[in-house]
């Protein structure tokens, strides 16, 4: 907060508006992602002066991932805003996704005048009701003195605990009241929300002592390290004691990828050797991670061998989907650094466990990541053309089928970025290679849509990191299904000159789908072609005012790249005509164990 | 006594404090639902502070998922206090409105003998139907429910039960 928005000192007159928008100031908020309506009205004639940076989205959706994108990349709250009805319900999908990843996002919505609620007035929608199961709380404002007390609790929520987004429902006639806001009396009055953030220190010895005895550990680390800036601890204790780490693909970037401890990322696209780890351990300490389906598989026979220690902030995931031999409950960063002090107090140094780096190794060389290089490419397009589309010149179907490979593309941004462009994905194949091959060295560089998966998050969430890190270089890794479901938003990105790097994996299906039906369903490829009415990307950019680059060869590639990377004043969108059925390796489908792994 | 072996709990009885507040009903009664978890009987008012609401729910599980729903129910920003009683002394009563069919004098004096020993009330008589009031613990209502269903139940309205520990300690 800057001097010329400190608090008042004496209780002053204002709308309620006014308060809303002052309260966002307190709170430090530096943007907000949003699309006014009729009854926002008073909130943005309010915002029209004010000094906070109001981003127009195109569609409320994006707004929302926009926040949640800006929060993922900074470590602070997002705060986005619609209007009643559509407005609020278009943001569901995004607040449904920052809740699964549990990101702090403040969502506003317009609501109909109090008199009017209930009585399926125009626009009215039952957003409270609504978001009830996707948000960690939520308010609809039925006092307008409430107005301070709920903006401060409402930021407290999201970001204290285990982090979530919360809804504030603001009827028309609340924004018009007038109120006498004293900042110096607002309060937070909240007996039932009390967060455990210091483990108890009884567990954190015991947890100690089983990483002491253990000879084959693992530390299994998730998104609480990074929601809790726990990733230098994290990385000291890792390494003081030569555990090797895996992290989810919420947890990139808890724990340098390029580093030797490092096992990948766990589960069903995960490493060979972070599931064979997995396996073998004989301790599992986990660490703000939730033993996710996509991680376990099949819970009976995850990690047989293994004893369990469960950091998290959060109760509820302790003992959830694992027993927990030793549960700590608290905030990442509390519980690591006292379990260095008594670490450090106990003498204890690095300890031998080469026969378990060994074992390790030995996965690593046998197993590594890799891509094939043969192509499949046989044109299976609706059109009816024999040839491959991109050789055959049809004019209505530039996208897809090629013979480029996406993990080589994302390889060759990789190297171009040194690893330390922000990345922000869409959802599908190229997530997971994604995954698989940018290796990120530091938190808050990795944004991509976990719990939900959702589709469309990727340009959105792109633009929230963009405004919230200006001077980082931004990657949007993304597939012609995924960046369909938001490209309006290539529009606030042109707008507002943000040099993103959308890569296009683009191979002409939902590919994602397409390989589980051609590995489950007898290659019945049931509604997952995209080829025919897809649009021309690069026209479509550059309609947009962006800068749109088609590679067709290999060749090609690190050009495209450095060319996209010269551009400073408007998003590059690169078309990167790809491979049509490749599939993603390894992995483990879904409900079975590492027993079942697909390598090849 | 008859009354205390009645009381013995078959099923969890949670007490749930909760911020007497718009949709704190909806937020946990949903909660249940969402996780899976019959609600037997959800009994809810306000407590000696206005401003707390008491939730009494019955439901019926294995204790591994009454343990997640009580750490998912503290998550409730609205939730103060989550108890379950089943290894606590409690004194845990239901009431109960049971309109029976009593057309007929020798029935009416058999229900009015059953009434007196349930130590119930007749709180309605008409020239056809009786309505019984009876309050207990909820094993005394179903006994009583299982005589009277013999003379014909036109219609019964339970309240769900309510309870608190008994002696100095707080429920």
């Amino acid at each position: 907060m800057t001097s010329t928005t400190a608090p008042p000192r004496a209780a002053v007159r204002m709308s309620g508006a006014q308060a809303l928008v002052e309260g966002l100031l307190h709170e430090g908020v530096e943007f907000v992602f949003g699309y006014p309506g009729g009854v926002l009205l008073p909130l943005y004639d309010v915002l029209y002066a004010a000094p906070i940076r109001h981003i127009l989205v195109r569609h409320e959706q994006g707004a929302a991932h926009a926040a949640d994108g800006y929060a993922r990349a900074t470590g602070k709250v997002g705060v986005c805003i619609a209007t009643s009805g559509p407005g609020a319900t278009n943001l569901v999908t995004g607040i449904a996704t920052a809740y699964m990843d549990s990101i702090p996002l403040v969502a506003i919505t317009g609501q109909v005048t109090t008199g009017a609620i209930g009585k399926d007035s125009f626009q009215e929608a039952d957003i409270t009701g609504i978001t009830l199961p996707i948000t960690k709380h939520n308010y609809l404002v039925k006092d307008p003195a409430e107005i301070p007390h709920v903006v401060q609790e409402a930021f407290y929520i999201a970001r204290t605990g285990r982090p979530g987004p919360v809804l504030i429902d603001f009827p028309k006639d609340m924004a018009t009241a007038t109120i006498e806001v004293d900042w110096e009396d607002v309060q937070i009055r909240l007996r039932g929300y009390r967060p455990t953030v210091k483990g108890n220190t009884k567990m954190i010895r015991r947890a100690l002592e089983e990483i002491l005895r253990a000879q084959r550990p693992v530390l299994y680390v998730g998104g609480g390290i990074i929601r809790a800036n726990a990733a230098p601890e994290l990385t000291y204790l890792a390494r003081a004691l030569g555990i090797p780490v895996t992290a989810t693909l919420m947890g990139k970037g808890a724990f340098p990828e390029t580093d030797a401890l490092y096992l990948g990322v766990p589960g069903m696209h995960g490493t060979a050797y972070a599931n064979y780890a997995l396996d073998a351990a004989d301790l599992i300490i986990c660490i703000g991670a939730r033993f996710d389906d996509r991680v376990t598989g099949d819970v009976s026979r995850f990690a047989p061998n293994a004893r369990i220690v469960h950091v998290d902030v959060d109760p509820a995931e302790v003992g959830k989907v694992m027993h927990a031999d030793v549960p700590v409950v608290g905030d990442a960063k509390h519980v690591l650094v006292e379990l260095l002090a008594e670490l450090a107090e106990s003498g204890e140094r690095a300890r031998d466990l080469a026969a378990w780096h060994a074992q390790i190794a030995g996965w690593k060389a046998a197993h590594p990541l890799k891509w094939s290089t043969d192509s499949r490419s046989a044109c299976a397009s609706q059109c009816g053309r024999a040839e491959r589309p991109a050789r055959c010149g049809a004019t209505a179907c530039t996208g897809g089928k090629g013979t480029l490979k996406p993990p080589a593309i994302i390889s060759a941004i990789w190297t171009a970025t040194g690893g330390k462009a922000i990345v922000a994905t869409d959802v599908g194949q190229h997530q997971m290679w994604a995954m698989q091959y940018y290796l990120v060295d530091d938190p808050h560089h990795f944004v991509s849509s976990s719990g939900l998966g959702t589709m469309g998050f990727g340009l959105p969430a792109a633009i929230g990191a963009q405004f919230g890190n200006p001077e980082h270089e931004v990657w949007c890794i993304t597939g012609d299904g995924s960046i369909q479901m938001n490209i309006q938003e290539l529009a606030t990105a042109v707008i507002h000159r943000l040099p993103i790097k959308i890569a296009l994996m683009d191979n002409g299906f939902l590919g994602m789908v397409r390989q589980w039906q051609k590995m489950f369903y007898d290659m019945r490829y049931s509604q997952v072609g995209l080829n025919v009415g897809t649009p021309d990307f690069v026209k479509l950019a550059e309609a947009y005012g962006a800068v749109g680059l088609r590679v067709l060869d290999d060749a090609e590639v690190p050009a495209a790249i450095a060319e996209a990377r010269r551009v400073t004043d408007r998003p590059v969108l690169i078309d990167f005509v790809c491979e049509m059925e490749d599939d993603v390796l390894p992995m483990i489908p879904a409900g079975q164990s590492v027993a079942d792994m697909i390598l090849e | 006594m008859v009354t205390e072996l009645l009381e013995t709990p078959m099923k969890h009885t949670i007490s749930v404090l909760v911020e007497n507040r718009p949709g704190v009903l909806a937020r946990t009664a949903g909660l249940f639902s969402r996780r899976g978890f019959n609600i037997d009987s959800l009994t809810v008012s306000t407590t000696e502070d206005p401003h707390t609401s008491r939730m009494t729910i019955v439901v019926d599980g294995p204790a591994a998922i009454l343990e997640q729903i009580g750490k998912q129910l503290y998550k409730l920003v609205d939730v103060i206090k989550v108890m379950d009683h089943t290894e606590d002394h409690i004194v845990s009563r239901e009431l109960a409105l049971v309109k029976v069919h009593a057309a007929d004098s020798v029935k009416r004096a058999e229900l009015m003998q059953i009434v007196d020993i349930f130590r119930a009330k007749i709180v309605d008589l008409g020239d056809k139907t009786i309505i019984i009031e009876a309050t207990g613990a909820s094993d005394k209502i179903d006994a009583l429910e299982r005589l009277l269903e013999g003379y014909g139940i036109k219609e019964m309205v339970r309240s769900g039960r309510v309870v608190l520990v008994r002696g100095s300690r707080t429920t």
